[in-house]
């Protein structure tokens, strides 16, 4: 596709966009000026060059195999999103998970990995050992979505999962009803929160934080409809999604997951 | 008495159901915020307002206008996965002002083992070292230029990115074989590890050279008779020949 | 919430926090009496168990003060309280949560306040007549001028209420079965999502109803020095007994059903009873709340034998065993909804960990809250009963002329 540079992480070029530099001067400082400006359109996407969500529909995939679990990726989502600091509060997190000989699973995840991990057992009790990264799923049938009795969450046509913090009126059972952790109640706004696939970025034309900055391409993203580096990486590798058996339908497919991992 | 024959129960009732009512009908027509339901059950608004959020990281091809011989070296390199970003920091404040806003340029030891610390956890063949041990003192970037991080000194040992298995295998009785014992490999293997992968035993006889009943080999081995131990399986499929006492 | 030091095992990181604390525990706990009481009330009108009627009246007004305290709860947790009316406007029709305030409201307005409306105008009607001054004007406001009581408009009256209460029956099972389907349909929480869990919590819900009505009857009665009815006082015995056998052979269902089934879930459950919930489920909830108070009652209640009881007390002592075992089983509902909502977000769902709720003191969350929460709808009750008053000697005797002459007050 011309001079379009692909790599591991799906990182999809706009043919024809404006160079970056100017892109991020709209994006960071007239966003916001746009947004008080005039009525939005309902299908376009305000300040981001007539960006239409029907028109996409997003994944991401994890290859469990290539994670080293550096934790850079939950830093650069804190950094990113503004995530309180506390190691209580996360949108995204890495488990280490060690199978032991004896039949014993050990998890952990200090601080979401954001800190490293401490050193583990020796490697003569170890049968498997590996890292997993965990984030909110957006779910293609979501059960945060269903129970939210006010419609402050909701699934956008591109398929991802939002959380409206000026409607939202914290009586936490979206929390309640995800089955993978992934919620948590913002200590300041008093709402829901979670990941939300960076989505101010995506509809620039920019990867999830966690996915730019991941060092070894352990984060896919792109597009599930379409021709996409997430698209060929779904071809070639059998995948599996947490919790099927809640028919959740998650959008985030690991690549070599271990039975282990809940 | 009623409203021609209807209960004065009835019409004070209906009248208060009714006040009610209109109280709600008007509170839904005034409350509710006037984008919601456009594009589903929710505010229409809020995805605006979503997007309008600041962005920090400025992705990988915002550094190529002003770093343009730094961004070539690095992409053919060994870090080429690895984003500007995640040793510089968060960018996109730096690119709208060069001059004042600077990224973090880290130089000290305790930067790197972050990823490259040794851990079990992380896959074969990932380059890792033991933090203490290796070259102490001296700066990462002493040695290896973070954009093109090749080791000064091609690594003799396969430990350098197999470690769990050297460990492993260091504490088991095969700790006295090299690597190269069993496994054939090219010197590609270094440069793209994945197409060009070493070998590994193909018969039953090679382990057999030392573990057979009648192989000429030191006393301490454990023999075993291969006529009528294991079937057709080769060794290896059992045993875990990097802790060949393990289950 | 703090974090805990006493994680054990391994939990997604946002779990530390629990999000429903003890308000969340105080609301099902409120609703379940309200519920109970009506249920209770709704035995007299509609089965015609004209043993206890003393108390009919009283199970209404304190089925009403219960359900004025009963948003409180959920306002209080709420993260932005200013904002629940938004449940109103734009309700998500598939949210079982969203169908609290309609659900609420219906049961507000069309069946309690209805039925005591239908139950009472004829007494506010007469007392609004007797009256003077602003006692007076607030029993006619009441009676939203509607002052007719010819013997054709009691009877409107008599059988609009039992209309109403027809109605209520299924209202009252709807306002209390759904806060269970809130916990039963959460597919996510495996010791939440079942189908019996609606049912487990409307017959405990009838079972602490039942319970706080006998308790305010005995109290009232003592406070007033009236004597105490004692066949009413059988006849609650008898029927909380068989509410109490229904709840626990649920509940016993329940757990032998998930021993049986043995589900992944069953190892994490199995160390959260044996371990964080120990004291609260199996000494709280189970031996002190339902057996023990099943075995009273079934010695000393005359519920199967017809006139005679396992073991024959006197009235006092009987009363006694009574009192004591409504509050015993009190302190077993509460424990019951504490096991629900505090127990189910003790375990990971990861399956692999615990953590600890830390009750806090002070605070909007904290135990104060929760107390004051539980004695205001006694205070509601207390102005209930001086406005409403329920006991015999209030209703009110017409004279032969105030009947059908509605001139009289307007």
């Amino acid at each position: 596709m011309g001079t379009e540079r692909r790599d591991e992480t799906g990182r999809p070029a706009e043919p024809g966009s404006l160079d970056r530099r100017t892109f991020l001067k709209q994006c960071t400082v007239a966003g916001p000026i746009l947004l008080v400006a005039g009525r939005v359109a309902a299908a376009a996407v305000k300040g981001t060059g007539g960006y239409e969500a029907k028109d996409h529909y997003y994944g991401m995939a994890v290859d469990v195999s290539k994670c080293i679990g550096c934790g850079r990726c939950a830093d650069a989502c804190k950094t990113e999103n503004n995530v309180p600091r506390e190691p209580v509060y996360f949108r995204t997190w890495v488990e280490r998970y060690v199978i032991q000989l004896d039949g014993t699973t050990v998890v952990e995840s200090p601080n979401g990995s954001i800190d490293g991990f401490p050193p583990t057992v020796s490697e003569k009790g170890i049968l498997r050992t590996f890292f997993v990264p965990k984030l909110c799923n957006h779910c293609a049938n979501p059960p945060c979505v269903q129970v939210c009795p006010v419609g402050a969450t909701f699934s956008t046509p591109d398929g991802v999962v939002l959380v409206d913090k000026e409607y939202c009126i914290g009586c936490r059972y979206c929390i309640q009803a995800c089955p993978y952790g992934a919620r948590f109640l913002h200590p300041e706004t008093r709402t829901a929160e979670k990941c939300t696939f960076c989505y101010h970025r995506v509809v620039r034309g920019l990867t999830p934080a966690c996915v730019e900055i991941c060092p070894t391409g352990a984060r896919i993203f792109g597009e599930l409809k379409r021709n996409s580096p997430l698209a060929r990486f779904m071809r070639f590798s059998k995948l599996q999604v947490l919790k099927p058996h809640l028919n959740t339908e998650p959008k985030v497919y690991y690549a070599d997951l271990d039975a282990e991992v809940r | 008495m009623g409203l021609k024959g209807i209960p004065q129960q009835v019409t004070r009732l209906a009248l208060m159901f009714l006040l009610v009512g209109v109280a709600l009908v008007a509170a839904r027509h005034y409350f509710i915020p006037p984008t919601f339901g456009q594009t589903g059950h929710y505010r229409g608004a809020a995805v605006g307002q979503i997007v309008g959020q600041g962005i920090k990281y400025a992705g990988r091809d915002a550094c190529t206008e002003c770093h343009p011989d730094i961004v070539e070296v690095h992409s053919r390199a060994r870090h080429q996965t690895v984003a500007c970003e995640a040793c510089h920091g968060p960018a996109a404040a730096h690119i709208e002002n060069p001059a004042e806003v600077k990224l973090l340029l880290p130089r000290d030891r305790s930067f790197c083992p972050r990823c490259h610390s040794y851990d079990p956890a992380r896959p074969t063949g990932f380059p890792q070292i033991d933090p203490i041990a290796h070259n102490p003192v001296k700066a990462c970037i002493g040695c290896h230029n973070p954009h093109t991080p090749v080791p000064p000194n091609t690594p003799a040992s396969c430990a350098a990115c197999h470690g769990e298995i050297a460990r492993t295998k260091a504490a088991s009785p095969h700790a006295v074989l090299p690597c190269t014992e069993c496994h054939q490999t090219s010197a590609q293997h270094m440069d793209t590890p994945r197409a060009s992968t070493p070998t590994k035993p193909a018969t039953r006889e090679f382990c057999g050279n030392c573990h057979a009943t009648d192989a000429k080999s030191p006393r301490e081995i454990p023999r075993v008779d291969l006529a009528s131990h294991g079937g057709r399986f080769l060794c290896w499929q059992c045993h875990y020949p990097h802790d060949p006492e393990v289950r | 919430m703090r974090r805990s030091g006493k994680v054990s095992g391994y939990i997604y990181p946002n779990e530390i926090e629990l999000q429903w604390g003890l308000l969340i525990v105080l609301y099902p706990y409120i609703t379940g009496l309200v519920a109970g009481a009506f249920i209770l009330a709704s035995l007299e009108r509609v089965f015609n168990v004209r043993a206890v009627e003393p108390t009919y009246r009283l199970a209404l007004l304190t089925a009403l003060a219960f359900l004025l305290v009963a948003p409180l709860p959920l306002l209080a947790h709420l993260g932005h309280p200013e904002r629940s009316f938004e449940i109103f406007l734009t309700p998500n029709l598939r949210s079982a949560m969203a169908m609290f305030g309609f659900v609420y409201a219906w049961y507000l307005a069309v069946v309690l306040l209805l039925e005591i409306w239908f139950d009472y105008r004829r007494d506010l009607v007469l007392w609004a007549r007797r009256e003077r001054g602003p006692r007076r004007w607030l029993h006619y406001l009441l009676t939203l001028g509607a002052t007719n009581i010819s013997p054709s408009a009691l009877r409107f009256d008599s059988r609009a209420g039992r209309l109403v209460t027809i109605i209520g029956i299924p209202s009252a099972f709807l306002l209390h079965g759904y806060v269970g389907f809130i916990f039963g349909s959460v597919k996510a929480n495996p010791w939440w999502s079942s189908v019996l869990i609606p049912i487990v919590f409307l017959f405990s819900a009838i079972v602490s109803g039942i319970a706080l009505v006998l308790v305010l009857y005995v109290f009232s009665a003592l406070v007033r020095g009236k004597s105490i009815d004692m066949l009413c006082m059988d006849k609650l015995a008898s029927f909380l007994l068989y509410a109490l056998i229904v709840d626990f052979s649920l509940e016993m269902l329940d757990f032998i059903h998930r021993l049986y089934q043995s589900e992944e879930s069953i190892k994490i459950l199995s160390q959260l009873v044996s371990g964080r919930l120990f004291m609260s489920l199996v000494i709280l909830q189970v031996l002190m709340g339902t057996v023990l108070p099943m075995l009273f009652l079934a010695l000393v209640s005359p519920a199967f034998h017809g006139k005679k009881a396992i073991a024959p007390t006197a009235d006092e002592l009987r009363r006694l065993v009574y009192l004591g075992s409504a509050i015993l089983i009190q302190i077993g509902i509460f424990s019951t909804r504490w096991n629900v909502v505090i127990g189910g977000q003790l375990f990971s769902k990861s399956l692999r960990g615990l953590t600890v709720y830390k009750l806090q003191m002070l605070g909007v969350e904290g135990l104060f809250m929760t107390l004051g929460l539980l004695v205001l709808p006694f205070i509601i009750l207390f102005v209930l009963i001086r406005v409403l008053p329920p006991w015999p000697e209030a209703v009110a005797v017409e004279t032969s002329h105030e009947a059908g002459d509605p001139a009289v007050v307007s």
